[in-house]
């Protein structure tokens, strides 16, 4: 399925400087029920937004001083339960990007099938974007798919390694769907011999 | 010509699937298994009629319910409304794409990494795929079994392959002989305490050495069911006589002559000698005790007669400030022992603890005993021949007698997603897989340990070493 093409992002970020943020934070299990992949944002760190009676919590997420496109949080980051309603939740919020210093696997994997970036960077560039937001919460983050780069608005910036198939995918919204579908006969062939 | 390079048996089996190799590209990987059920398959279903395409081989792909169902009254339509639309939606989908479904009341319906391996279905040497990151339970047979996410599921619904890239290759090996009351969710939690709860990320892990070599089936099956807590992609075990004794009659296995010429074909479905992996770590058996966790990931474990760390004795410091949040969640201090503390819940289930094996190391347990009077207990059969098999061997009774609660499979309070949930603030000795905060229910608090030492708190209500008791 055709999705946006993303090639270039610059927005303010919101911090979560906590470190083995796992998918059942990002999305509670209970939520999981939906049949569709829309609506989920409003989930979206439920326990950690909302208590149970739904009243707000003092969460970033409920603080205006901070808002964007860019989420970045602390080391292993969606590590947990495969559910990849975590990654349509992100999406579904707003974010595009989520910087962190490590991406447990299988969301990583989940992230860039449905449009949303993970971004690694060192720890210490990390602990960088968490001053500089602290310092200037509406301070800009320029992430740049093609050249592979994030970089603030002091001039600091890294480069980030995204695998050559995922950059032409994102940069060309197609997924690996319709990458799949073009191999079809060779599949149908190797079922055959297999089988 | 020189001689093939020595592969380990995760390279045999992921060579032997790829169907494409690109340079830049992730392999194009074949999948012989796949397993939905439905929580993380509806998405999938949707993506293919917007496409207009249908499934790519049903023969392939096997449906169960089991995330969301009721363990009560399960013949009575879910009075949970969100719950009861996933599965009409799963009956609904299967219906359409003409998938074989294990639906609620039908024998073989169960937890969908326990009723693979006992319905025959889950073979060495394949390759193995679910919306489920517990899917890695599989690899005890000597295969390739992981989890995967939505968009998955529909690559493998509509083209029977996915795109992945190879991990990289971890050994674990563990010699020696187990202590007393030491099983093995012990072997793994241990592990995982070890080496943290990333400590496997980005490899494949095969498990090796003599403890594990005579461990049952189910028992490996436990050890490869959390491979996923420490990170890594999946683990897996290679074959032997106890695998394809297992095997051997199952319902869909290959029968007869089929099966015996597959057998030898299994046998080659080892590591070569000179193999290399990235990674080795060794164990000793004797220095496992019975584990249990005191924090809010898997990787949170220690010796049931051991204390709680304190921030000092922790090295990372990402870890220290896990520890203050978690033990925060936990209402737990750091520096003094588990040992004795009350608790209020104990659930004996999950796709790494609901097998007939574990069903019976309680029931041995528990035999003439009473639980506490102020604990609950819940024993969920992981399937319908689990369930089956416990009544026929009377364990049911010994439950009964014993005030546990024996209900219907499904995986109830492993995840929260059902009616069955611990509720805030109570603390809940679970045979389950994870600790996270709100796994078993909002506020809900869990230890994680094995079926004894789950058997030991229901009886006398508190955190105890089995040791004492055996």
């Amino acid at each position: 399925m055709a999705k946006d093409k993303f090639v270039i992002l610059k927005s303010s970020a919101v911090p979560l400087p906590i470190e083995n943020v796992d998918t059942d934070q990002i999305i509670p299990a209970r939520f999981l029920k939906a049949t569709t992949r829309e609506g989920f944002g409003e989930n979206l760190f439920r326990d950690w937004r909302y208590t149970p009676d739904n009243q707000p919590k003092d969460f970033v997420l409920n603080n205006s001083t901070y808002s964007g496109k860019i989420l970045v949080a602390g080391k292993n980051f969606g590590c947990g339960s495969s559910r990849e309603h975590a990654a349509w939740a992100l999406h579904d919020f707003g974010f595009k990007v989520v910087v962190s210093s490590f991406f447990a696997d299988i969301f990583k994997g989940n992230a860039l099938n449905n449009s949303v970036l993970p971004v690694v960077v060192s720890e210490s560039f990390l602990q960088t974007i968490f001053t500089e937001i602290e310092k200037n919460p509406q301070t800009e983050i320029t992430v740049d798919i093609e050249n592979q780069t994030i970089s603030l608005a002091n001039g600091q910036s890294e480069t980030f390694e995204i695998n050559a198939y995922k950059k032409t995918c994102l940069m060309n919204g197609y997924d690996d769907i319709d990458y799949l579908l073009s191999l079809n006969e060779e599949i149908r062939a190797f079922d055959l011999v297999n089988s | 010509m020189m001689a093939n390079k020595p592969k380990t048996l995760f390279d045999k089996i992921w060579d032997k699937h790829v169907v494409k190799s690109q340079v830049g590209y992730p392999d194009v990987i074949f999948i012989d298994r796949h397993f939905i059920h439905e929580v993380t398959s509806p998405q999938a279903f949707d993506g293919l009629r917007k496409r207009g395409i249908q499934v790519f081989n049903r023969q392939r792909t096997t449906a169960t319910a089991d995330h969301n169902v009721p363990t009560k009254d399960q013949h009575l339509p879910i009075k949970e409304a969100l719950s009861r639309h996933q599965v009409e939606t799963l009956r609904k989908n299967c219906q359409e794409f003409g998938l074989e479904l294990y639906d609620l009341g039908h024998p073989f319906q169960g937890i969908v990494h326990i009723i693979g391996p006992e319905l025959g279905l889950t073979l060495p040497g394949m390759t193995i795929v679910c919306g489920d990151s517990h899917t890695s339970t599989h690899g005890a047979f000597g295969n390739i079994a992981f989890g995967i996410g939505t968009s998955e599921v529909e690559q493998v619904l509509a083209t029977q392959c996915i795109l992945q890239y190879k991990p990289k290759r971890m050994k674990i090996e563990i010699n020696g002989k187990l202590g007393k009351g030491v099983v093995s969710k012990d072997i793994i939690l241990y592990i995982i305490s070890k080496i943290s709860a990333s400590g496997a990320t980005g490899y494949f892990v095969e498990y090796a050495g003599d403890t594990i070599r005579n461990l049952s089936m189910e028992a490996r099956m436990t050890i490869c069911n959390m491979s996923i807590e420490m990170g890594a992609r999946g683990g897996l075990i290679a074959p032997d006589e106890t695998t394809f004794a297992y095997i051997k009659g199952r319902k869909f296995a290959p029968q007869g002559a089929d099966f015996e010429r597959l057998v030898e074909e299994w046998k080659a479905l080892k590591t070569d000698e000179d193999a290399e992996f990235d990674r080795v770590l060794t164990f000793q058996a004797e220095d496992i005790a019975p584990m249990i966790t005191y924090g809010t990931n898997p990787g949170m474990g220690i010796k049931i007669t051991d204390r709680i760390p304190t921030q000092a004795e922790l090295q990372d410091i990402s870890e220290q400030n896990s520890l203050t949040k978690s033990l925060a969640y936990m209402g737990l201090e750091a520096g003094l022992p588990l040992l004795g503390k009350a608790i209020d819940y104990v659930f004996i289930g999950s796709c790494t603890n609901a097998r007939i094996e574990d069903l019976r190391l309680v029931a041995d347990f528990v035999k003439g005993k009473q639980k506490a009077e102020n604990v609950e207990v819940w024993v969920i059969p992981g399937s319908k021949q689990v369930e089956k098999q416990a009544i026929a061997e009377g364990l049911d009774k010994i439950f009964a007698e014993a005030g546990f609660e024996l209900r219907s499979p499904g995986c109830s309070a492993c995840l929260g997603m059902n009616e069955d949930k611990v509720p805030a603030g109570k603390y809940c000795v679970s045979t389950s897989n994870r600790n996270f905060e709100g796994r078993q229910g909002p506020q809900s608090r869990t230890f994680l340990a094995s079926p004894l030492t789950a058997a030991v708190a229901a009886i006398t209500g508190k955190v105890g070493d089995v040791r004492e008791f055996i």
